[in-house]
């Protein structure tokens, strides 16, 4: 059980120099003095899963909050930061992207996003060691977003190990549909990793029924015909969409792609959701920062806004 | 499924026939049997009979070919070549992609849309391209003996626009049409696609948006200026290498955004299914033409086909009718760029490693996490770091060979062709072209050599003037 201290948003600003390891593209996380911990979060043992997460979540009538950001933008320390700033802001699961060369199903934020993680020289075992050391840390699980491609070089069976080795609790693979996925869902399994699914408003029941069905940790609906990106405002299309996925099952569904305000967050909440996924929204915030340290700020400060917009 | 005569061959109707019932496999056996060519082809015996033009195999069935391996279904309904090929795209993407093989499927069975598109195919891009033999060529590769093969080329320059893109495009505006979408959306390297894409649109009064790299953009600015003129919206695409692959993500990013009003137009064989199977179909034209052709012309079948091979389009036109020809060699050209070691290619089926790209499980260059790299070649059209996963997986049955020619290698033989034909070929043409000087030393008295003439080359003439002394 994390004994897990959530009080109100606190985070710390960390300097490279004040002793933070530092990741580097290089294999090995190059940790130089003592590290600070934030006082306000002392865990000990791993957090629980999405599926549990969720359960939690609706016996105190609760919707979760769920962002997304992209590993290494700006760099590796400040997602490090991040990822600790957003879990303490109260964030119910966290997506992490794997930045990708080709990001199909990604707007031109989460696109830029990836191109300058990368250019950074961000790569896949600089990722790890960082969430080895960040998420016993966090009390809120943790869920990777990565396209198909980077998973099957390293071969499903490792990716899975691996990165549930980190601490890590659940996979998105955007650009795999539900016939491709036996593979995933085996290894998936096998190591204890929870394979989300995506459904979206082109697909027809029948279709939408078999995903949902072999979903786990959450069925991830998306809310538009459309890449990742912040809109003006959330399609009415999604409250009957989110209907008709609970009565094909009681699985949990989050709502993604478009929602950047807390207007939205409120009404896909009033709508049914048992979770609310903001992406592009906080990737911008840290992307636009004029420094990492004022990123990490403005990024409490809208979390915290979309969360109390939350029941 | 009765077997045609020739006559039927010639009526563009029978282009692109799909047969309804399963093909018995009695029947395929014993045409294999008709068709065995030797490879010396002094003695070869003229085939009377040839099995039916529609060749799109129905979806269970396995061919086995005299030797006894077992040609899987290409593709099966899973839209997979063996291990490659699939649908890995977006959940957004997958109804529509159902939906277009159904309308794929029932439109090519259809005579009305049959005849419309052959009507085009003659009257508007100019079909059938002749089989030429190419004279000074054969004469260049006669060893001191006399002996050499006979070089013919299949004249897909001839084609309005000036290559084979074409075929496929107004196959697919066709299809569009009949969809109901009124959007049309493309990728393009060279801008061969984009030209002939933007021309159908004209032609048929569609909109039109082109993603092109703005690298690209920049060294085939004849082609962006070409599209424009013919109405059509070019947008540049600045993500990851502005390339052809960049432009593809971008291209399927909008069809992800606009799914319900648009068609993407895809220019090669790769993508998601079934874009391999539909691009390779439309384009086959080009095979079954050829096998008539070389009928008339010596009586037999064709020993040797080469083609270059970026994305794969203009080779799987011309290998798909002879794949199942066992004893006719298929050779794919790819793009070496600076040198296979230099890391700076487009060699996807030489150093490439299975993954998954812009929705198709194939060979392709990629970096130990899985990034795509960025390739090399000095004709935009093969500078891509994927391959058509039939292309995939006919090399890895062994049933084609890829090899792979440098920049360098490929301006000699755009010079040599220019000056011993009278032909200036498009660099992309011109890696197949400079691959003869490897391959014809060693091909038998008379080897008959079909090499496809994928394109013309005054779209390259900037880019060679920077390199050439001419």
């Amino acid at each position: 059980m994390a004994i897990a201290l959530k009080s109100s948003c606190f985070f710390q600003v960390k300097k490279p120099e004040a002793g933070f390891p530092v990741y580097f593209s290089s294999k090995k996380a190059i940790i130089s003095v003592k590290r600070n911990t934030p006082v306000a979060a002392i865990r000990t043992m791993e957090t629980v899963g999405l599926s549990e997460t969720f359960s939690r979540l609706k016996k105190q009538g609760k919707v979760a909050f769920i962002p997304y950001i992209t590993a290494g933008d700006p760099d590796l320390s400040t997602t490090a930061e991040a990822l600790k700033v957003l879990d303490s802001c109260g964030s119910d699961i966290i997506e992490l992207g794997v930045p990708y060369s080709d990001p199909l199903a990604d707007g031109p934020v989460i696109q830029a996003a990836a191109t300058r993680s990368l250019a950074r020289g961000t790569n896949f075992n600089a990722i790890i060691s960082m969430l080895k050391e960040v998420t016993p840390q966090l009390s809120c699980p943790v869920a990777l977003f990565s396209y198909y491609n980077p998973i099957l070089k390293r071969g499903t069976d490792k990716f899975m190990s691996t990165i549930r080795d980190s601490g890590v609790h659940g996979l998105v693979v955007p650009d795999v549909p539900l016939e491709e996925t036996e593979i995933l869902r085996t290894e998936a399994k096998k190591n204890g990793i929870e394979l989300v699914l995506l459904t979206t408003p082109t697909t027809p029941i029948d279709r939408m029924k078999a995903i949902v069905d072999a979903a786990e940790g959450f069925v991830y609906l998306v809310s538009s015909v459309g890449v990742t990106g912040a809109r003006a405002s959330v399609s009415d299309k999604v409250q009957a969409l989110l209907q008709e996925i609970k009565e094909a099952t009681s699985k949990p569904v989050a709502v993604g792609f478009g929602i950047s305000k807390p207007e939205h967050v409120e009404q896909v909440a009033g709508w049914g959701a048992d979770g609310v996924i903001v992406g592009s929204a906080m990737v911008k915030i840290l992307g636009d920062a004029k420094s990492p340290q004022e990123g990490l700020k403005e990024l409490e400060n809208f979390t915290r806004s979309l969360k109390s917009a939350l029941p | 499924m009765a077997t045609s005569s020739i006559a039927s061959l010639n009526s563009p109707s029978r282009l692109l026939s799909i047969p309804k019932e399963p093909y018995p496999s009695s029947h395929f056996s014993s045409n294999l049997l008709k068709f065995a060519a030797p490879r010396t082809p002094s003695s070869s015996v003229s085939c009377s009979l040839t099995r039916d033009p529609a060749s799109v195999l129905p979806l269970e069935q396995r061919v086995e070919l005299n030797n006894g391996a077992l040609l899987h279904q290409r593709p099966d309904s899973f839209g997979r070549f063996g291990k490659f090929g699939g649908k890995y795209v977006p959940e957004t993407l997958m109804h529509a992609l159902t939906e277009l093989e159904a309308a794929f499927h029932s439109l090519t069975a259809d005579e009305d849309f049959q005849r419309e598109l052959a009507g085009i195919l003659k009257d508007y891009v100019g079909r059938e391209s002749p089989l030429y033999f190419a004279e000074r060529l054969t004469e260049h590769y006669k060893r001191p003996n006399g002996e050499g093969p006979h070089i013919y080329l299949k004249r897909e320059d001839l084609n309005h626009t000036g290559a084979h893109k074409i075929n496929n495009a107004v196959a697919q505006a066709l299809l569009a049409k009949s969809l109901g979408k009124k959007r049309i959306i493309a990728e393009t390297g060279a801008g061969q696609h984009g030209v002939a894409t933007a021309t159908v649109c004209a032609r048929f009064g569609l909109e039109c948006i082109i993603y092109m790299g703005a690298q690209d953009m920049e060294r085939q600015a004849l082609n962006v200026f070409r599209m424009r003129l013919l109405g059509a919206e070019v947008r540049p695409v600045h993500a990851g290498t502005a390339t052809l692959k960049d432009a593809t993500s971008e291209a399927i990013r909008d069809w992800v955004t606009n799914v319900e009003t648009t068609h993407y137009i895809l220019g090669s064989v790769a993508g998601p299914h079934p874009y391999p199977m539909m691009v390779r179909e439309f384009h086959a034209v080009i095979g079954k033409e050829t096998r008539k052709q070389a009928l008339e012309k010596w009586g037999g079948l064709p020993d040797v086909l080469i083609a270059c091979v970026g994305g794969g389009s203009n080779a799987m036109g011309l290998f798909h009718e002879f794949v199942d020809d066992k004893d006719v060699r298929l050779i794919g050209v790819e793009a070496a760029g600076f040198g296979l070691d230099s890391g700076k290619h487009a060699a996807t089926l030489t150093k490439g490693e299975v993954g998954v790209l812009h929705g198709a499980m194939s060979y392709l260059l990629q970096d130990d996490d899985g990034q795509i790299v960025e390739p090399h070649s000095i004709s935009a059209g093969l500078d891509y770091p994927g391959v058509g996963p039939e292309h995939s997986f006919l090399k890895d049955l062994g049933r084609a060979e890829y090899y792979s020619i440098t920049d360098e290698e490929a301006l000699e033989a755009f010079k040599r062709v220019s000056r011993l034909e009278g032909i200036i070929p498009a660099l992309e043409t011109s890696h197949a072209l400079a691959y003869l000087e490897k391959v014809c030393p060693t091909l038998p008295n008379g080897t008959k050599v079909v090499l496809n003439f994928s394109g013309r080359g005054d779209k390259d003439v900037q880019t060679a003037i920077k390199y050439l002394k001419v």
